[in-house]
Order: C-alpha cells, then structure tokens, then sequence
C-alpha cells in the first residue's frame, strides 16, 4: 500500500509541475460543454425557404406571410422560376422549395383539393423529414383555418381525437439537456483516458519504467499506482464538468449524485484500464494516440449519444453490451434527467462492474516487468 | 576485499532474438566484492546479459542465479537484493533530486525512517545538500549519472549492475564516478559493470572480453595483458575483437 502511495505522490508532483495540464483540466471541459451543447444540435432554428408562387394571390401571399412571421423560417428571395429555386438548393442557399401552382386560391375557393409541391434538400434525412414535418404542420393549420372560416362557427364541427402531450423529464424539450450529460461522459473518458494513456507510454519513451522494473514492486501495485492520479482528476472533472452545466446549462440534476459518482467511479476504472492496456501494448505516444482514437471513435458513435441505441441493429446491440461509453451516457442522463434510483439502473451497474474487474485484470497482466 | 562467495553463477546463457544469438553459451561466476567489467563493442551482447541477470530480460537457456535466486523464477526477489544504472539515463528529469531519492528509495519499499536517513546520507555523500531542491533537468550529466548511482544503491543491494554508466562524459568525471565505485566495494558490494572505455577495463578486478555474444577471454587486466603479449588493455581488445564481426 506504501509503495502504491509513493506512485501516486509522484504522479501528482509531475502532473502540477507540468505547465500544460491544468489548463487541459481546466480548459477542456468548458470548450467542450460550450461548443458542443450549443453546436450539436438537432432542432431545425433557421430553415431557409424558397418560394414559387404562380399564383400570386391573397391566399398564396398569406401562406408566404406565415412563413415569413415564423421563427423558425427566413424566406430566400427567387424569382419566380423554379431553375432558380433549384440552383438555390444545389448551391446549399436554401433547405426546400415550395412551390404553389397557378390556380391554387381557384381550386381553394372551389372546393377542389389545392396542391403545393415541397422540395426538400435531404442530405441530411433528420433535418429534411424535420423541415417537411415544420412546413406541413403551417400549411395544414392554414388550411383548417380556411375550412373553418367557410363553413363558419354556427355548425357543428366534426369531431377529431385531440392530443393532450406531455413531455417527461425534458419538459421544455430542451436539446441541451439531452446533449449535456452526454458531452460529459465523453469529457471525462476523453480527458482519464488519454492522460493516463499518454503518462504510461512515456516512461516507456524516456527509458524510466527500466528503472521502476528492475525494483522488486509488484504490477498490480504499478497499475493502480498509475490510475489512482487520473482517476481522482476525471473525477474531479466530472464535477466540474456538472458545475458547469448547470451554471450555463441550467441542466436538471433530478437523481442522486452519489448514485451518478459511484457509477463514474466504476466507469473510469474501464476507461483508465483500457488506457493503461493500450499503452502496455505500444511503444510510443504516437501509436497510443492513434489506437485510443480508433477505439474512441467507434464507443462515441455507438454509445447512443446522437442517436438512441434501441433502433441500431442487432449486431450493434450485442456490440454494446461491452462498450462501456454506452453503459454511463444512459445510466447519466438517466439519473440526471429522470432521477432514476439504484433499482433502476442496477443492471448496468453490474455490467459496468464486470467490465471494470475483466478490463483491470487484463492491463495488470498485460503490463511485463520482464520482456 | 575479494571472497570466494560467488553471488552472480552463470552457465551456458543463451539469449536468442529470432535468428541472431545475443549471448551465446556465456559461463562466469562473479564473486562478493569484486569488481567485475564487460569489455566489448556496441553489439557485443554486454547489455542484453546485464539486462538477463537484472531480471529486466527472459533467458533463452542456461543456468542464472543472481544473489542466490534463480534469474527464472525469483526475478523479484533477485531485484530486491540487486541495484541497476542503465545507459539510457532514467532518472525523472521534472522531479528534483530530493523526490527522485525518495520516490525510487519509496518504490524499492524503504520505510519512511530509514528513508528519511538514507536521503540525507545520500545528499552528503554526493555533496548536493544545496542542490537537493532542483529539478534533474537543471544539473550537468556527470552529477545526475552520480546520482543515478547513488539511487540504484538506496536499498543497499548485494550487487549493483551498471551498464555504461559514464557514457558521455570526461575522463576527470569519470574519474571521480570511479572513486565512487570503490567506495561501495570497499562495503562489500560487487559491482558489475560494462564499458568499452579502456582506461575504465584497466580498472576492474577482473575482465571478460565479450565479441558477437561470446566471451573471449575472462582474467585479471595483468593476467591478460600478460597472455596476450600486450602493453595496455586497448592492445589486448583489439587483438581479440579483431576477429569479430561486429568490428571493422
């Protein structure tokens, strides 16, 4: 234990006496959080319209009128033709073309179903299914709007089932909220991994880990020696990362944070493991930098951060069961959002927990006193 | 100062990388006290055995024992009786020498009484008393290979191997790295040390004459020179790494 305490003392003496950590504890997560949350959106803000109107009447003039006054809609100018409406969209000017034909108060006044076309740029499907979804919702509340007002109040409107929604634990919808605490458990596997990472395969560059093997220690006390530091600094992070949020973010912290800690404790065991596996595996800071951001890459994309987990494919479900990212952005937002007690996230904590003990087990092993 | 226990017996070591043979069948023993050199070119194989009985490299075959453990399956117990100084300097250049002391002296399992003793032994031994607050990084090369030294014999191992440990610096450094050698024989602890500075062979109590992993001629620098008809070591070398591969 002594011995594990004199690896720890000298982590930390080299990690405060380094001029370039702690703005990366400091600095990194603020970045993150601001840039991201904000940036990584998928609410349609800004939809840039064009119009063709051939029919230049009142009732066409309204519909472009609602558009107009949305927030949601700037109108881009065309000239009436629909090459120009189209070059507009190859040029990336504009998000979707509506285009109302001639005839179109005629066909409204006369009782014949009026028709627009809508073209929409659907590089992106989300963001083109959520601009067709805004600009029908207008044009169908238009429309009733019209029947309504000619078949006047006095009769008996047909009845409809209505919708009373209410939105659980993100009530403002806010996309924010969602993306924070995933950006958070991408800050914290990003900055323990990669530091502890980094720290082990330098001694290897700079020949000091001969000296620490020609001495009786034992590896367990080496490894855990080595994670201890980074693994009180990504928590620590942790912390401040959720400071953040909720100063700027204003994020619900509804569960407990012992509960959320505890979690990230057993978590970061896997990440910092996997960081200390991969840098028993190499022999540079270069090869670990390149390992650790493929292995990144493929837990970030698949852990459910952007898009839910429950609609991958089964292969990608199975893959998930030991991608340790998708464990802790659930269990995160979970106890964030939801407030969600031990019982209901008891499951994963047990995964977790496996994971943790396997992934220790390896990068002890892993690490050679004697090649 | 030289006794007839042998603390490093060596017999047939083989050390193989893939097709090329590092250290082919080495036998030796190297007694209490002694101070004990490897003489030979840059890929002659010095440090590869150094590495082998420091339990930093697994043998291919043969019999090691080092300080009475078998090089196999005492490695640890081997490296809690031995101190190591490698060519590559390693020590922390943004630690100062104070908790470079104290974290190898910490790591080696000291407590923290006879550490705090066996920092200020060392601090006044070195004559660094005033330089105990600055960082490795701000003292010349021969003062951190001194203290290199120093910490490879913290513990007070039975044998300390140091493996080129003057590289770089001038022969009045070297000198005085020299007294520092004697110093700790005088103690009773051997020295294994190798080298291909001729002035240093001269040096040690006994010499073995390493060329493409065998060793050539194992005696006494007089004995040696001696034998071979010789004025000085460099002539005796010469003669025998002649004959190698590994020099032109």
């Amino acid at each position: 234990m002594r011995i594990i305490l004199y690896i720890i003392q000298k982590e930390f003496l080299q990690i405060f006496r380094n001029k370039t950590m702690l703005p990366i504890i400091f600095m990194v997560p603020i970045v993150q959080l601001l840039i991201l949350a904000n940036a990584a959106t998928f609410e349609m803000k800004n939809i840039n319209l064009s119009v063709v109107d051939f029919d230049n009447s009142l009732r066409s003039r309204e519909i472009i009128r609602r558009f107009d006054a949305s927030p949601f809609y700037s109108i881009v100018p065309t000239e009436q033709s629909v090459e120009k409406a189209v070059e507009l969209v190859h040029a990336n000017k504009t998000d979707a073309v509506l285009i109302i034909p001639q005839n179109f108060e005629k066909d409204f006044d006369n009782s014949i179903q009026p028709r627009v076309q809508l073209l929409v740029n659907a590089i992106n499907g989300t963001s083109a299914a959520l601009t067709n979804a805004y600009t029908s919702s207008i044009l169908i509340s238009y429309s009733q709007n019209i029947m309504l007002e000619k078949i006047g109040t006095n009769i008996v409107k047909p009845s409809s089932i209505s919708t009373q929604t209410s939105y659980w634990y993100n009530p403002e919808l806010k996309y924010s909220h969602f993306m924070v605490p995933g950006i958070l458990v991408i800050l914290v596997t990003i900055i323990g991994m990669f530091l502890t990472a980094l720290n082990l395969v330098r001694e290897k560059e700079i020949g000091t880990i001969e000296q620490i093997n020609v001495t009786p220690i034992k590896r367990y006390q080496f490894i855990i020696g080595k994670l201890i530091p980074f693994w009180i600094i990504a928590m620590f992070e942790l912390g401040f990362g959720l400071l953040i949020g909720k100063l700027l973010f204003n994020i619900p912290i509804n569960g407990s944070l012992l509960l959320l800690f505890s979690f990230a404790g057993i978590f970061l065991v896997v990440a910092l493991g996997g960081g200390l596996l991969i840098s028993s595996s190499s022999s540079s800071q270069q090869q670990v930098m390149f390992v650790a951001f493929f292995f990144m890459i493929i837990f970030i994309l698949m852990s459910g951060i952007f898009t839910p987990t429950e609609s991958m494919p089964n292969w990608a479900k199975t893959f998930n069961h030991i991608n340790p990212l998708c464990y802790f952005m659930k269990v995160n937002r979970m106890i964030l959002l939801k407030g969600a007690r031990f019982s209901d996230v008891s499951d994963s904590f047990i995964s977790i927990s496996i994971l943790a003990i396997t992934i220790l087990t390896f990068a002890i092993r892993r690490y050679r006193k004697t090649t | 100062m030289n006794s007839n226990e042998i603390v490093i017996d060596v017999q047939d070591l083989v050390k193989k990388f893939g097709q090329f043979v590092a250290n082919d069948n080495l036998t030796f023993k190297v007694y209490k006290g002694e101070i004990f050199g490897f003489l030979g070119a840059n890929g002659a194989g010095k440090t590869t055995a150094i590495r082998i009985m420091s339990g930093l490299l697994e043998p291919t075959s043969g019999k090691i024992n080092v300080a009475g453990y078998n090089a196999y399956t005492q490695r640890d117990l081997i490296k809690a009786n031995i101190g190591y100084m490698s060519q590559k300097f390693s020590l922390y250049d943004d630690l100062t020498v104070r908790e470079n002391i104290r974290f190898f002296g910490g790591i080696y399992g000291l407590s923290s009484k006879v550490l705090k003793v066996r920092i200020e032994e060392l601090l006044s031994s070195l004559k660094m008393v005033d330089f105990k607050d600055d960082l490795i990084s701000s003292l010349p090369l021969g003062w951190k290979q001194r203290l290199a030294f120093s910490i490879a014999m913290i513990h007070n191992p039975i044998i300390v191997f140091l493996d080129e440990p003057t590289g770089g610096v001038d022969p009045i450094t070297r000198r005085s790295f020299w007294e520092m050698i004697y110093n700790v024989t005088s103690q009773g602890t051997t020295v294994f040390v190798t080298t291909h500075y001729m002035d240093e062979a001269e040096y040690c109590d006994r010499l073995s004459i390493m060329v493409d992993g065998r060793i050539e001629a194992l005696d006494s620098p007089s004995n040696l020179k001696k034998k071979y008809n010789a004025n000085s070591m460099d002539e005796v070398f010469v003669m025998l790494a002649r004959n190698g591969k590994s020099v032109a």
